[in-house]
């Protein structure tokens, strides 16, 4: 028996890890490392960016107070990944069909869904889901959003519209579903435009990136699917446009589906159902990601800039913090929803039973 | 009219459709080229081009994906489970999404699809290549399904299928694909919806089934009738919904009903049947409600279906015992 391998196996697997350096426009410290990039956002742009993600920050402030009153239902918390959503969702266009998970739902609002909307799907109500917006309402189930991702673009593909993408989110846990490969692998497989993006926030409720798989990147995931993909700063929005803006005219090019890995984290908890993180992850693993904040990074680049003050920010969470609370105003008037619509909306056809359970309830809630 | 087995009237409903609506499109494992595993989809790709009829990666829950996603974009897609034990793969895309699409968003998005899958026994297949998993399917608010005993609803159902606004389980019977011709009209022709068919006119015993044991339940009839019994024989066609305004008004005449499945007897239609029977139709009854079904086991592997499958002498058997009470 010979005792020497004819593979190299170690050496396949250090090459897996020998990753490039993800995407960055800004450092950690502010510090353009991409000038060339830097420089074609005018000042009016770096300042929108700025507007958005604090638009979002106050969003997640605001929805955390109304879900401690008790006036939320589900709400997964967003805070800490304003650049990889706004950055990401900045760059598609109102005629590109999102499919977001839960945790998606500002990118949702961007792209024509209404705060109150956003309440209402929150609190179970089925107007929730009627927004003007191209969009599949937030996907609960890990990975569907994939497999209806290649359809829709395949559909897109078919109907031969040109300038429109389809764009689906998923985290780090999400990348371990099955459907995740096979939603890719069907977009390679049809070349369809699609762009999938992973928000990897570092923890899929209290599982770690690294109990999630043995590939050193997540966007490395899509190579098997022949789809080629790229890791971004997701702390840096300038970074998280740019790239996905990129993908996007390579998709509407022609040229197939790109999947984007952004590098983020989430600082609070999963949900606001009240899990609590510090069962599994200490305050020093936290912190160094709060010194890497999105809008702290930018908000530097601003200041030095003379285009932003702190005055400025406080009043733009005011007026923010304030439409938000006309909008769940809206929400508390909206019509109860009747088991009897619920019937309704089962089928277009009601089959024969039940139109008597649609009777049934109507004479019930006439009456009530 | 033309003589056409069961898998030539569905091959013909598909092709109406195809040609009728642009937006129609038929995927799955092997549909191109090869025509399906059992040749249900031939020449379509030919004809309508690999735009229109095309194979997929092997991932059921992909197929289905793509589905759902073709449905938002205003396809109208008819994507095959090459066979229905592999449907499990697909479940959250069946049950989660398509099924519940008209429900969540209030009607703005629906998901117009036919799922079209071969199911059933006694033709020796392989592991998992024959279970009837009806049971499983009939309970989805959502999702209507689809069994069709002959070659003539075969086409009708399927085109009705196809035209339907909401999702359907089209379920196949493999072993009718080949073993039986009816004349069927060529142009097309459509059998509604969630409606039974009464096959046979009687006033002894109600015989209520579906898919293939229509055929068993007509060859028990023949063998009572030699004993002067008028067997009536309802074939529900659609099983989820059941039309069970046929059934009852069935049972005003004869009193006494035997339901048969071919699928094990817990759960699912038989049940179905019976627990709306006895909730609405009882006092029309003058006999308990008799069952056959197949056994509680797993799907037997292939040298066990002959003897579990019910068959005729199981029927006769049953209703002679419902008729004697
Ligand atoms: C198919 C499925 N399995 C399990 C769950 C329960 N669940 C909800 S969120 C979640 C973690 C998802 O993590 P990740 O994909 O990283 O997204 P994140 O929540 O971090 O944004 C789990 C296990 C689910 N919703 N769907």
């Amino acid at each position: 028996m010979a005792n020497k391998s004819v593979v190299d196996f170690e050496a396949i697997k250090k090459d897996l890890a020998d990753l490039p350096k993800p995407i960055q426009v800004l450092d950690e410290n502010s510090k353009v490392v991409d000038q060339e990039t830097f420089d074609s956002f005018s000042d009016d742009d770096l300042v929108e960016f700025m507007k958005k993600m604090v638009w979002e920050r106050a969003l997640h402030e605001q929805t955390m107070n109304f879900s401690r009153q008790g006036r939320m239902g589900f709400y997964a918390p967003t805070e800490g990944e304003e650049a990889s959503e706004m950055g990401t969702v900045l760059a598609m266009k109102k005629q590109d069909y999102l499919l977001p998970a839960y945790r998606d739902i500002p990118q949702l609002i961007q792209h024509g869904a209404t705060v109150t909307e956003a309440y209402l799907w929150s609190r179970g109500h089925v107007l929730g889901n009627e927004y003007e917006a191209n969009a599949m309402m937030p996907q609960i189930i890990i990975g569907a959003a994939y497999d209806e991702a290649a359809g829709v673009g395949l559909g897109i593909k078919k109907n031969k519209e040109e300038d429109k993408i389809a764009f689906t989110y998923t985290g780090d846990g999400g990348t371990s579903q099955g459907d995740s490969y096979e939603g890719m692998n069907f977009a390679g497989a049809f070349q369809t435009p699609t762009l999938f993006i992973v928000q990897n926030n570092g923890f899929a409720i209290s599982t770690p990136r690294a109990k999630q798989t043995a590939a050193p990147s997540l966007a490395q995931k899509a190579v098997a699917a022949g789809i080629p993909s790229v890791q971004v700063d997701g702390m840096d929005i300038l970074a998280c446009y740019t790239v996905a803006k990129a993908a996007r005219d390579y998709i509407t090019a022609g040229n197939g589906p790109v999947m984007i890995e952004t590098l983020t984290y989430r600082y609070g908890a999963h949900s606001s159902a009240g899990d609590d993180p510090k069962r599994y992850r200490t305050e020093e693993e936290v912190k160094p990601w709060h010194e890497k904040d999105p809008l702290i990074r930018l908000r530097k680049v601003l200041e030095d800039k003379g285009l932003w003050s702190d005055e400025q920010e406080d009043k733009l969470v005011e007026e923010y913090k304030s439409s938000f609370k006309d909008a769940i105003k809206e929400a508390d008037e909206a019509p109860k929803d009747k088991v009897s619509d619920m019937l309704k909306r089962t089928f277009e056809i009601p089959t024969p039973e039940m139109r008597k359970e649609i009777e049934k309830f109507e004479a019930k809630e006439s009456n009530e | 009219m033309s003589k056409k087995t069961y898998i030539a009237a569905i091959t013909d409903a598909l092709d109406i459709c195809l040609e009728d609506d642009p937006k129609t499109l038929i995927f799955g494992e092997d549909v191109g080229k090869n025509g399906g595993v059992f040749r249900t989809t031939q020449g379509l790709q030919d004809k309508y081009g690999e735009d229109r009829v095309f194979d997929t990666p092997l991932a059921e829950s992909g197929i289905l994906g793509l589905a759902t996603g073709l449905g938002v974009q205003g396809f109208r897609p008819i994507p095959e489970i090459q066979f229905m034990g592999f449907s499990f793969e697909a479940i959250d895309q069946i049950v989660g999404q398509a099924a519940r699409m008209r429900f969540r968003f209030n009607g703005k998005q629906t998901s117009p699809m036919t799922i079209r899958t071969p199911y059933g026994g006694g033709t020796h297949t392989a592991e998992m290549h024959a279970d009837n998993l009806e049971n499983f399917f009939t309970g989805v608010p959502g999702l209507r399904v689809v069994m069709p005993s002959n070659p003539y609803d075969a086409k009708g159902l399927l085109i009705s299928s196809i035209e339907n606004n909401d999702p359907v389980l089209f379920m196949e019977n493999l072993k009718l694909y080949r073993s039986m011709k009816d004349d069927i009209p060529d142009g097309k022709y459509t059998v509604p919806l969630d409606k039974a068919n009464v096959v046979q006119e009687g006033t002894d015993l109600t015989i209520v089934a579906y898919g293939a044991e229509v055929n068993e339940a007509k060859k028990a009839a023949e063998k009572l009738a030699e004993n002067n019994v008028s067997v009536e024989i309802i074939d529900l066609r659609t099983v989820s919904p059941i039309d069970t305004d046929t059934i009852f008004k069935s049972l005003e005449k004869t009193h006494k009903v035997v339901i048969v499945q071919e699928a094990q007897k817990m759960a699912g239609v038989g049940a179905q049947v019976a627990s709306a029977i006895s909730e609405d139709a009882i006092l029309s009854l003058d006999a308990p409600i008799g069952r056959v079904a197949a056994p509680n086991s797993v799907y037997p592997f292939a040298q066990g279906e002959d003897y579990w499958i019910p068959g005729a002498d199981e029927i006769v058997e049953k209703a002679n015992e419902i008729l004697n009470y």
